[in-house]
């Protein structure tokens, strides 16, 4: 175990883990929104009842998105400090302004409407949502603006061995950063309806004895919450193609190991399905293809060739230095990125069935239960696309920690030792294991409780300090 | 050094004594929700006193840091990496409390058990090991020409960091108490006034040997003999200033004193650090200054342009939510079920 190797573990731990739960609270803040704004425009009590039972699911996840983040902060100086001396110029100004313009926001907006129920007008709370989700939205883009500029380095120039900033303006014009911002908040706010769906898919086949009033509750956001994850999936994969087009142009070794192509193709490149990598023989191994699918997929064209890594890999050492290869890990890129892509076009697939079925003539949809099985799992299949979609985008830029200017054997803390980064892996570890246990108990114990009980209860024990009561 | 660069260091000391001030209460708190409170419904009470501002207040420490990454990246890099189990130790009290407000409010009986003891223990684990951190800091450290720490246990470990993190501990539970006399109603009120009129005795004490080791073990006394010690008389004022004002029910001014005696020592450190940012033990050659350990020019001027048109913002929306939350928490009258 070397540092490097346990930084980078401790780096893609904490990261996936926050990345679970920071879109699942983007999407459900903007779903928790849309339906506290149909209560305030059509006065509907069974809405009020669903943002506030949605609404601490929400919640939940907010409060484990909030202090995974704080790790992410941290450790750039405590994990990668040689990073941050050749970076912090350009890297810290998004950094700050994060904290300033959209932490800010939601942490003070999200206080503001917990504890506001019943105590404001109903346009009024509405409007604390609505800022949550729009500080959460664009603490995104300006994360995104820095790690934009770690794939493609624009607006700066490399002076006394740091990278320093000349035009703020070119980072937020970096055409990288749009394509991220776009994919990630698009994919966010379909996560959210996928996992509200889901969820009540999920109460619609458990609780047989719910109330009609309750059902109805699960009936709405289920069809909310699928229209949603449609509209969002389809222009997520509409923006997820146009980003490839794009990382043909602009890094095109990412391209090619997501596709696996070792050797520059002829005109009419072939598409491979699946297949193995062999990466020290840099060829591709088992492979089954699909003859021109390449081509159509990368140009939208029968003719286009795509060029190989072993021929990029040439030309980087002759422009970067000799003395490292420049692959990155092609297995995992190339399963990464069928991994995203299946996940996307199932919740494109299960969505329309859902909705075609769910309609308000059919209604078939609740009787076929194997569907709404299919629809209640598929909760689950955002976090895995998520976590896949940064595999692509993170170990594509292996080995590279900004692109063409450093590397990631350059960027970690020399002074931190092993025996320290290996209790701070084993505590994040045992202290993220602990967390997600208890939200996942506390998501199930909040989803027995009856939507339509959901406003106050008659007689309490003890006072609740998340109670509009005790205000 | 330029004008931007003396700014920011500025700046930065701004944000953590808004940090302390702001979030240091909530600390306090956290920890008195284990000592003060005698049932639940007690513990309830005093959370919500504290339940809609918390996150807001916590945001100051992360702009710190993001802003000493913005601006002063080689500080930021040192500093972070220097620190790191310390930092491990900070971020983990941050992470047991952050969650248990959420998860406290959630959870039934007895798993809420659980979520009360990390918002206390994450509570004093906070301000402990920043206190440890920047007191052995000012202290100097094993800093070798690249910036980068080389210490042993005892460098982080020692008399005076662990005088400094029982201080600042006790200056940030001091803080919260007359937080909680002046957001309370009934019994909460009168005993966290109580505990504070007595442990204001034990925070001279304190604070005399904290003195007595800032001056013969750092060389702020050496650097700024006049604004070391007029901040040293000044943290000391406001301290018989907030402890006259709980002996006298003024529980307003009590609370400002206790929050300027924690703004005073963020003065107190930042002073003495003029102009370095970090202090080398091995050769003052290798002391991180502010001119070399700063962003450029052009970052610092974006930085500047932008916080001077957002922080307005983030000033008024902040004092809009505590007006809205300005009201004190009464125990609640407790209903039998059914």
């Amino acid at each position: 175990m070397t540092i490097l190797s346990l930084a980078r573990f401790q780096f893609a731990m904490t990261t996936v883990y926050h990345f679970f739960f920071v879109p699942f609270s983007i999407g459900t803040a903007f779903v928790v929104a849309l339906m506290e704004s149909m209560y305030v425009h059509t006065k509907d009590e069974s809405y009020k009842k669903m943002t506030k039972f949605w609404g601490n699911i929400f919640l939940l996840s907010f409060a484990v998105g909030v202090v995974t983040g704080i790790i992410q902060e941290f450790q750039f100086g405590m994990n990668w400090s040689d990073y941050s001396r050749f970076m912090g110029d350009i890297f810290g100004a998004p950094l700050a302004l994060e904290a300033l313009l959209s932490f800010f926001i939601e942490s003070t907006f999200i206080g503001l409407w917990v504890f506001t129920w019943d105590k404001v007008k109903p346009g009024l709370h509405a409007f604390f949502i609505w800022m949550t989700s729009f500080g959460s939205l664009t603490s995104a883009l300006w994360i995104l603006t820095a790690n934009s500029f770690m794939q493609h380095p624009v607006g700066y120039v490399e002076k006394n061995g740091r990278a320093t900033m000349v035009d703020f303006g070119a980072l937020l014009k970096n055409p990288q950063l749009w394509y991220e911002f776009g994919h990630v908040i698009l994919n966010a706010i379909m996560m959210g309806g996928v996992i509200f769906a889901g969820l009540a898919a999920f109460q619609l086949l458990k609780k047989k004895q719910a109330s009609d009033a309750a059902r109805h509750i699960y009936k709405k956001t289920l069809r909310l919450g699928l229209s949603i994850s449609l509209i969002f999936a389809i222009f997520g994969l509409v923006l997820g193609d146009l980003q490839m087009q794009y990382l043909i142009k602009e890094q095109p070794m990412k391209f090619a190991a997501t596709e696996a192509v070792y050797t520059t193709t002829g005109k009419h490149a072939p598409w491979t399905v699946v297949g193995i990598a062999n990466s020290k023989q840099h060829k591709e191994e088992y492979n089954l293809d699909v003859p021109y699918a390449l081509s159509i997929l990368s140009y939208h064209s029968t003719s286009g060739a795509v060029t190989g890594m072993n021929e990029l890999n040439a030309q980087y050492k002759h422009k970067y230095g000799k003395n490292i290869d420049y692959y990155p890990p092609v297995n995992t890129l190339f399963y990464s990125f069928r991994i995203m892509c299946g996940v996307a076009a199932w919740i494109i697939l299960i969505s329309l069935i859902g909705l075609i079925m769910s309609r308000e003539k059919s209604q078939s949809l609740y009787r076929h239960r194997w569907l709404m099985w299919l629809i209640a799992i598929t909760t689950f299949f955002p976090f895995l696309g998520n976590t896949a979609g940064w595999f692509v985008t993170e170990f594509g830029r292996v080995p590279w920690t900004v692109y063409g200017l450093f590397t990631i054997q350059q960027s970690v803390s020399p002074n931190v030792s092993v025996a320290s980064l290996l209790t701070s892996n084993i505590i994040y570890f045992c202290l993220f294991t602990t967390l997600a246990i208890a939200m996942i108990a506390l998501v199930v114990r909040e989803l027995k409780k009856d939507p339509t009980q959901t406003i106050e209860p008659k007689f309490k024990k003890v006072l609740d300090p998340f109670d509009k009561e005790a205000f | 050094m330029s004008a931007l660069q003396l700014l920011w260091f500025f700046l930065i000391g701004v944000l953590f004594a808004g940090f302390f001030f702001l979030d240091g209460f909530d600390y306090g708190v956290g920890m008195a929700t284990i000592t003060v409170a005698h049932s639940e419904a007690e513990r309830d009470q005093m959370v919500q006193t504290i339940g809609p501002v918390w996150d807001g207040n916590e945001v100051w420490l992360i702009t710190a840091g993001g802003a000493m990454f913005a601006s002063f990246p080689f500080w930021y890099a040192s500093l972070f990496s220097g620190y790191y189990l310390i930092l491990m130790l900070v971020l983990v009290g941050l992470i047991i409390r952050g969650v248990s407000f959420e998860f406290r409010a959630k959870s039934p009986m007895p798993h809420k058990k659980i979520w009360d003891w990390t918002l206390g223990i994450g509570s004093a684990m906070v301000p402990f090991f920043l206190g440890v951190m920047f007191i052995s800091m000012i202290k100097g450290m094993p800093i070798d020409v690249n910036g980068n720490f080389h210490a042993t246990f005892f460098d982080y470990i020692n008399w005076f960091s662990v005088v400094g993190g029982i201080a600042l501990t006790l200056l940030t539970y001091l803080h919260g108490l007359n937080y909680l006399s002046l957001k309370t109603a009934g019994e909460v009120e009168e005993r966290s006034n109580n505990y504070a009129q007595f442990l204001y005795w034990v925070l001279y004490l304190g604070l005399i040997v904290f003195a007595l080791m800032l001056i013969f073990m750092t060389d702020f006394i050496h650097v700024h003999p006049v604004g070391t010690l007029t901040m040293l008389v000044v943290i000391v004022i406001l301290s018989i200033v907030a402890h006259a004002a709980t002996m006298k029910q003024k529980e307003l001014t009590a609370f400002i004193a206790s929050g300027l005696t924690l703004v005073s020592l963020v003065a107190l450190i930042f002073i003495g650090l003029f102009p370095r940012v970090l202090i080398s033990s091995i050769s003052s050659r290798y002391d991180l200054l502010i001119q070399n350990a700063s962003s450029t020019h052009y970052t610092l001027t974006v930085m500047t342009i932008a916080t001077c048109c957002l922080l307005p913002f983030v000033l008024a929306y902040t004092i809009w939510a505590y007006w809205i939350f300005r009201k004190r928490i009464a125990m609640p009258v407790i209903t039998e079920d059914k």
